[in-house]
């Protein structure tokens, strides 16, 4: 079972919200086309969102940027629009999936500020001027991260529909804690649901990516 | 035919020195002289039964795999659905006006067939009506296309439907009474999919229940006469037992991206059978298959719930063509739990006798199911395939109510047919006093051991390997474990059929730079089969997968198996075996005189061309190719029937009935109860499995690791709950539909044997659905062996954990 309500521990929500409104609750208090929403916005230069205590937005779409793997993307998203909407429609950086659309199963894990989130669950206009990393960001060039390498070896994957969220969710883990314990690794993907049910290969892998980056480490 | 054979080998390799089978070599008829010579035991192979990296595991960890949810196209449409939000309804109009007239909306289609549903068999039965009339909440009704999924979604919104609300009933046991609201108002009928599932032709119905469907042991013409076995009988023991509806719930949701152009329509399918989507397009649309392309390259999951078109394959056809631009329509968590497939429940009322010395002498089964407006909740196979039994009887009943419909779900009526059978085993052995593993070894008895169908002498391998492997000698009396937290260990046994299907076929090519291709309309689902491909044709050319080039899940390639009943690696490896080694034979003949030697004196081992018994002169096999005179050459082979005539299925689809068990499966659970909480937590599963010759051990693990979880999921969590005043489900999406997560994952160890029979090139079959079957009726047992009770009713939630103590009838 996922973790209800929270997709991550609590260790890796530690993001500040920038908005006051939730997205569900978004969507259910704005009626069906009229979209307007009340910023709350300190920091990042962004286009096409001024400072200022109150402004309305939409229900166009408005020219943001996001910082994506290092690039500046300009692109043009109705305030209602999701990170993982913006992300697959907008710059077809279709690694990352959308399995529930409501934050339950973490498909959809990106860093932000360095911290996985679900994508799904953020807005895009709240990703504005904050470093964004996808599934598609992690290698340096043809170089795989040690959790990819790990995942091919083990084969933690079977459909493969679930493996950017869980190995964003799992290479976030080894930033953040180089020594994981198995229940860590549990702890790190309790909200990475994979119905295949490959789980044991995910802990598997992890733990000998961990082992072989102190290795790369130490030599 | 020719009187061609092979000397083949025939047995078990287990990897326990204590219980190693028995290897024997027979010889085989087999059913053309294109046939490639028998494989030794895997020992003896460089690449096949060897662990392999999945050869698409690179796309697949960097996010590059393009699933059908990621497929864009140029002008690309999306596109949503509007579903009846009704139980029951008669629709008397629908406005979409306001909808077609929102912006970025493209075209607007009203569906005036209802697909993947039942259907009376008599239509004049009903009110002539001239929309499908709505038989569950969910059930789709129009779609619109926009340029952009949230105009699409505002815009289906617009479409105003007029309902006229009918009685609607959606509990099984209310649906059974006398008077109940009728789902159909006459006997209806649904075939099965690719993946299994659907009803038998003529049987009977009365009301909403269909039924009895009377059987009596696997093969056998007649049922048997329970009473009189019951007669004989020393020991009985009865019970019931119940199961809930479960959803595939697969991680990429149904969809299509669906393409109409004049001359040819594209679809892009998220499917399990790229060529049943295609059949069904070319009967809907009338089209000749030449000019239709179903493309699967990667899928996320479908478990038996992915076979065909779908309605939301046939809305977005209509939109595109309407449209004129390409239209992506993928179902949201919402539409998927609802409308596109599920396990249906099942109560099943089991009645066993037998003799002193454990022998049975009857079995009666009477099961009911539903499967909402769906068939296929039977549930009497494991009881009919699995134990030897004089007179034995099932009556399987499907109950409509008015749910969304059930499709085939991985091993169609065995986990839960399981869960019952091997309890009632278990209570037996405990009544006789026997240990349930020695009752098993002596009523556990393959019919006919001659017929190639060896899942009895592989069980009783798997017994032992388990039993050594948990530690069932130290297993105490059921409820003896002291203290609040109570231990149990419990095994339960698993079969399935060792389909294949004869549509199947593969081509290979051997190019001039040396490069070689693989392919096939077959879709890998998750199973790992174009690795497995890869494996098959770099061990009959000397080399290694990743030389191989796969290319499968396109029509425009020879037709490919659907992927389901374990059917995909028995079908398709030995075509594809077969077509690598009659390219080899003109390879081989197009560059012999390069190496001035006959063609017949050449072998390919280790990437090289070799001269045989001419002191290791060989050429490598890229500069070999670069002396072929053509620039490629390339042969196509069908799926021949299986050596020694058994098991194999005729064509797509499933025809007739299998004839025996191929597969066996025996898993042993581990568990600790929580008497003052109810919470069960499994600690270990040992799962001891055949598949024939493994292929792949590491993806094999895998999928023996997902059925073994998928099995203790539909144990302790899953459950579709409908609201009974309303008719919609209540828990809709993956926070309340519980499915096991990472904290829930227990120790798992797979053991493989590896089992020769000699039905085919590969020899080599599927593990999908005999991986799940078992899990479930084991971790009953084994919370039956720690408590001391039982626990008849899944999910095996804490409240009838607590109940089951009490002594009480569970909520």
């Amino acid at each position: 079972m996922s973790d209800h309500g929270s997709t991550k521990p609590p260790a890796e929500r530690r993001s500040r919200p920038r908005f006051t409104l939730t997205r569900r609750g978004f969507l259910a208090g704005t009626g069906v086309t009229v979209a307007a929403v009340t910023l709350d916005c300190k920091h990042g230069e962004t286009p096409g969102i001024a400072h200022g205590p109150a402004e309305v937005l939409g229900p166009g779409r408005v020219p943001i940027a996001l910082r994506v793997n290092g690039v500046e993307k300009r692109v043009a998203v109705e305030p209602r629009a999701t990170l993982a909407e913006a992300l697959r429609l907008e710059l077809d950086l279709t690694g990352t999936k959308i399995g529930c659309d409501r934050g339950s199963c973490s498909a959809c894990t990106v860093w932000l500020d360095g911290v996985p989130v679900c994508s799904c669950m953020t807005f895009a206009l709240d990703a504005v001027g904050r470093p964004i990393t996808t599934i598609e960001g992690l290698a340096v060039g043809e170089r795989l991260h040690p959790v990819q390498e790990a995942f091919i070896e083990h084969d933690a994957m079977q459909c493969g529909f679930c493996t950017p969220g869980m190995i964003m969710s799992c290479a976030a883990l080894l930033g953040r804690n180089p020594s994981p314990t198995e229940e860590d690794v549990r702890t790190a993907t309790s909200g990475n649901l994979c119905r295949c049910g490959t789980y044991p290969k995910v802990f598997e892998a992890t733990l000998a990516a961990a082992r072989a980056s102190r290795m790369g480490k130490e030599g | 035919m020719a009187d061609e054979k092979r000397r083949m080998p025939v047995g078990i390799v287990s990897p326990s020195s204590h219980f190693r089978g028995e290897l024997t070599q027979v010889d085989r008829a087999v059913p053309s002289p294109g046939e490639p010579p028998a494989w030794p035991v895997n020992e003896k192979l460089s690449v096949v039964g060897k662990p392999a990296q999945r050869i698409d595991g690179r796309l697949k960890v960097t996010g590059r795999a393009r699933y059908t949810a990621d497929i864009r196209l140029p002008g690309m449409l999306h596109a949503r659905i509007v579903r009846s939000a009704h139980a029951h309804a008669r629709v008397r109009s629908i406005d979409t006006s306001a909808a077609e007239r929102q912006p970025g909306v493209r075209a607007v289609h009203v569906l005036h067939h209802l697909r993947d549903s039942a259907q009376l068999t008599d239509p004049s039965k009903e009110l002539a009506s001239r929309y499908p009339v709505v038989r569950y909440a969910g059930q789709p009704i129009a779609a619109v296309a926009a340029d952009t999924p949230a105009q699409a979604d505002d815009a289906a919104r617009l479409v105003r439907v007029d309902y006229e609300p009918l009685p609607f009933v959606v509990d099984l046991d209310d649906a059974r009474k006398p008077g109940a609201p009728l789902v159909f108002p006459g006997p209806a009928e649904q075939g099965g999919s690719g993946g299994g599932g659907g009803g038998a032709k003529g049987v009977s119905q009365v009301g909403n229940v269909r039924g009895p469907k009377r059987s009596g042991p696997i093969g056998a013409a007649e049922p048997g006469d329970p009473d009189k076995g019951f007669a004989a009988a020393k020991v009985v023991v009865e019970g019931t037992f119940r199961t809930q509806v479960q959803t595939h719930s697969a991680m990429e949701t149904h969809g299509v991206v669906a393409d109409w152009k004049p001359d040819m329509l594209t679809v892009h399918a998220s499917t399990q059978g790229t060529a049943s989507v295609r059949d069904e397009l070319a009967e809907v649309f009338e089209l000749p298959k030449s000019r239709i392309r179903v493309v699967t390259e990667f899928m996320g999951g479908g478990f038996g719930s992915k076979f065909g078109i779908g309605n939301f394959g046939v809305l977005a056809t209509h939109l595109s063509k309407k449209a004129g631009a390409p239209v992506r329509l993928m179902l949201d968590r919402h539409e998927e739990h609802t409308s596109v497939g599920n396990r249906p429940s099942s109560v099943q009322r089991i009645r066993i006798g037998a003799g002193s010395d454990g022998k049975l002498t009857a079995l009666y089964l009477e099961t009911h199911g539903t499967g909402g407006v769906g068939l296929g909740a039977g549930a009497a196979r494991p009881a009919q395939a699995m134990y030897q039994c004089p007179q034995l009887l099932t009556e399987e009943y499907d109950v409509f109510t008015n749910a969304g419909p059930s499709a085939a779900f991985r091993a169609p009526g065995h986990p839960q047919g399981a869960f019952a059978l091997e309890q009632a085993i278990d209570e037996l052995a405990e009544k006789l006093g026997i240990d349930p593993i020695d009752l098993r070894d002596r009523i556990d008895v393959d019919p006919d051991p001659e017929s190639g169908n060896g899942d009895s002498q592989s069980r009783r391998i798997e017994r032992r390997l388990g039993a050594e492997k948990i530690g069932w000698s130290k297993r105490g009396k059921a409820g003896s474990d002291p203290g609040r937290v109570k231990r149990g260990i419990g095994m339960a046994q698993g079969l399935w059929y060792r389909f294949a299907d004869l549509d199947s076929a593969c081509e290979v090519r051997i190019l001039r730079d040396g490069s070689v291709e693989v392919l096939s309309g077959v879709q890998d689902i998750g199973g790992g089969i174009r690795t497995a491909l890869a494996q098959v044709v770099a061990e009959e050319l000397g080399l290694t997968p990743a030389d191989i080039t796969v290319r499968i899940g396109d029509t425009t390639f020879p037709p490919g198996p659907g992927s389901g009943g374990s059917t995909t690696t028995n079908s398709i490896t030995p075509p594809a075996r077969n077509a690598a080694y009659q390219a080899a034979r003109s390879f081989l003949g197009q560059v012999a005189p390069a190496l001035g030697a006959e063609p017949s004196a050449l072998a390919l081992q280790g990437g090289k061309v070799v001269v045989v018994g001419d002191g290791g002169r060989s050429l490598g096999f890229r500069q070999a190719a670069a002396r072929m005179r053509t620039e490629q050459v390339s042969a196509t082979v069908a799926r021949p029937e299986d050596y020694h005539g058994v098991g194999a299925r005729k064509a797509r689809p499933a025809q007739g009935r299998p004839r025996l068990a191929g597969y066996g499966g025996v898993q042993f659970a581990a568990v600790r109860v929580d008497t003052e909480t109810g919470i069960i937590h499994v600690e270990r599963v040992v799962a001891v499995h055949d598949c024939g010759r493994p292929l792949n051990p590491l993806a094999l693990e895998s999928q023996i690791n997902g059925g073994v979880l998928q099995g203790i999921s539909y144990a302790l969590y899953e459950n579709r709950v409908l609201d009974r005043g309303r008719g919609l489900m209540l828990n809709p999406n993956f926070e309340q539909y519980k499915i096991l997560g990472a904290r829930e994952v227990p120790q798992i160890d797979v053991v493989l044997i590896e089992e020769y029979r000699g039905l085919s090139s590969t020899d080599a079959g599927g593990i999908g659905e005999p991986s799940t079957v078992p899990t479930a009726g084991a971790v009953a047992n084994a919370v039956h062996n720690a408590i001391g009770v039982r626990v008849r009713e899944l999910p095996m939630t804490p409240a009838r954990v607590l109940a089951a103590l009490a002594g009480k009838e569970a909520p």
